[in-house]
């Protein structure tokens, strides 16, 4: 009898994922709110170990999607599931798969940098002796100074705190890594150093990395397939010169604007709208 | 078995995650909160002085009980205030800092996450009810010799069971408001206050405040601080105290777990975790 190849699950399902929001508005009369779909059933797969970058501008619901991946938003339809683990029912189980970075540091700014990472790894049911050199060791990957673990977070550059940030998601050991846009407002060393380090999980872990931002090269560089969300919308996710081909397109900006009909850096009036939703 | 135990031991290290970032925190702060903790004495030391006031003006009282009475008032409502300023601070503090996201998706059950910032609060809380009981007692040469200050403290302990629910109960006010839920969680503190006879008997209040001072935990934790340290009662003897704080803390517990979970659901559908206005 001839063995049947097993078929790998996926890291990450989306299926026909949509998120609106309602706000009051202050322009409309008491009580009254206004609606705007965040994520508009948003569908895609990604294999364990694959990189995928979401591209978007500000309020395309990028942030949305990582979100409702990390359990911090619950959808309004559609399903996602994580190693097969639906992120509404089995909350639980896929916290403890994924991890996240954000376009904002996020930390208690007069605790250090081990003071963070150490709380924060006890969430995960880390211990003290286990973190113990664990921390040291991972602060030191990214790149972080030793000589300055035990400093408040609120001395750090902002490029520093984000590898610290990288280092508290890499802690958890996650199945999927999620970045929301993890180069936005740094210089281009510490943007550098972090696409680095990125590219670096990528060969030395098995994570699955879903990349959301709005840099064209980092999402060149890094992914491998690239997909464009735009007004929560996903319109497309290919290999970078299958979007091209698709496009007709020689440059991803240029495929970008095919595929959107306005170009990258062009964010209108409904954009800063939307961007407070989504 | 062996992954019930493997759960809870990492529910048990997560909720000891929560204590060490307050540890943290209290040590980067800790010239701020001895700064609150100068205003506490001194905010202590007026209510105190209102039993001295009232002989100086022709009240017949016995000075020494009626200030013992109303440090013991001060004490607790400061304790009870450090316990609802933690709680509080599970959501509005982290929402400040931006770390809420952050903790909220993080394998730890809110159970666990609650309890372990209650742990610190009542810890923190009695230690520095301690310190302020001990100030103000020594700087007024208050006499009480029969005081049986260890009964006290326990019923103090047992309280905070209760005071620990209803504070989880305001703390989902921020979730649910993230302009004025901090305030709003004050309005439950102060319910408690004037209710709760803590500068005056509970007899004192109309007919319906005394019915409502029965549901509330600082009437017992008051009555019992007092009974012990102003008559020396032992533990006992105050089991009229204890038994409604048991209860209390019984129901005021899962309730507060069932109204935050609420609150965090709605947070999650609404997308309130993330904006800070």
């Amino acid at each position: 009898m001839e063995a049947v190849p097993r078929r790998l699950d996926p890291a990450v399902e989306v299926d026909e994922l949509r998120k609106e929001f309602r706000r009051s508005d202050g322009k409309r009369r008491r009580g009254e709110r206004r609606m705007r779909v965040a994520l508009d059933s948003v569908s895609f797969t990604m294999e364990k170990g694959e990189t995928v970058a979401i591209l978007g501008q500000n309020g395309s619901g990028k942030s949305t999607l990582v979100r409702l991946l990390s359990t911090l938003l619950l959808p309004d339809g559609g399903t996602a599931r994580i190693l097969g683990h639906d992120v509404v029912t089995d909350g639980r189980a896929v916290r403890h798969l994924v991890n996240r970075v954000s376009v904002e540091a996020s930390f208690f700014k007069r605790m250090s940098a081990a003071e963070n990472l150490g709380y924060a790894a006890r969430y995960y049911g880390m211990t003290s002796k286990e973190t113990r050199d664990k921390i040291p060791a991972i602060l030191e990957r990214v790149g972080f100074p030793s000589d300055r673990r035990d400093e408040p977070m609120q001395n750090l550059s902002r490029g520093m705190q984000q590898k610290v940030a990288l280092a508290r998601a890499l802690l958890t050991s996650p199945v999927v890594l999620l970045l929301d846009e993890p180069t936005t407002g740094l210089d281009p060393r510490s943007k550098l150093e972090v696409q680095e380090f990125v590219r670096e999980i990528r060969t030395t872990h098995d994570s699955t990395i879903l990349l959301c931002t709005h840099d064209l090269a980092e999402a060149e560089t890094l992914a491998e397939r690239i997909g464009i969300l735009d007004r929560g919308r996903l319109l497309a996710l290919e290999p970078v010169e299958d979007l091209k081909r698709r496009y007709g397109a020689k440059t991803l900006e240029e495929a970008f604007f095919a595929a959107t009909g306005r170009e990258f850096e062009a964010e209108g009036d409904e954009d800063d709208d939307r961007e407070v939703f989504a | 078995m062996k992954a019930l135990g493997t759960t809870l031991r990492a529910e048990l290290v997560g909720a000891g995650g929560v204590v060490e970032r307050n540890f943290y925190l209290t040590k980067r702060y800790i010239w701020w909160d001895l700064a609150w903790f100068f205003w506490t004495v001194a905010n202590t030391l007026t209510i105190v002085f209102i039993a001295q006031g009232i002989e100086a003006t022709g009240g017949d009282i016995d000075v020494n009980t009626v200030a013992t009475s109303l440090l013991i008032g001060a004490v607790v409502w400061a304790y009870l205030g450090v316990l609802f300023e933690f709680l509080m601070e599970t959501v509005a503090w982290e929402r400040w800092e931006g770390t809420i996201e952050y903790t909220f998706m993080a394998p730890l059950s809110r159970a666990m996450h609650l309890a372990g910032q209650g742990v610190f609060a009542i810890s923190y809380g009695l230690l520095r009810a301690v310190f302020l009981f001990t100030a103000c007692f020594l700087f007024f040469d208050l006499s009480t010799p029969d005081a049986n200050f260890l009964a006290a403290f326990i019923v103090l302990a047992i309280a905070s069971i209760s005071f620990i629910g209803i504070g989880v109960m305001t703390s989902v006010l921020p979730l649910i408001s993230p302009e004025k839920g901090t305030q709003l969680g004050f309005v439950a503190q102060g319910t408690l206050l004037v209710v709760s006879g803590v500068y005056y008997p509970v007899e004192v209040l109309p007919t319906w405040m005394q019915w409502i001072a029965k549901f509330s935990p600082a009437t017992y934790a008051l009555e019992g601080a007092r009974e012990a340290i102003l008559d020396g009662a032992p533990l006992s003897a105050m089991w009229d105290e204890i038994w409604p704080l048991l209860i209390i803390g019984a129901v005021s517990i899962p309730l507060g777990l069932w109204v935050f979970s609420r609150g965090e659901l709605y947070a999650k559908k609404h997308g309130k975790l993330k904006r800070s206005g």
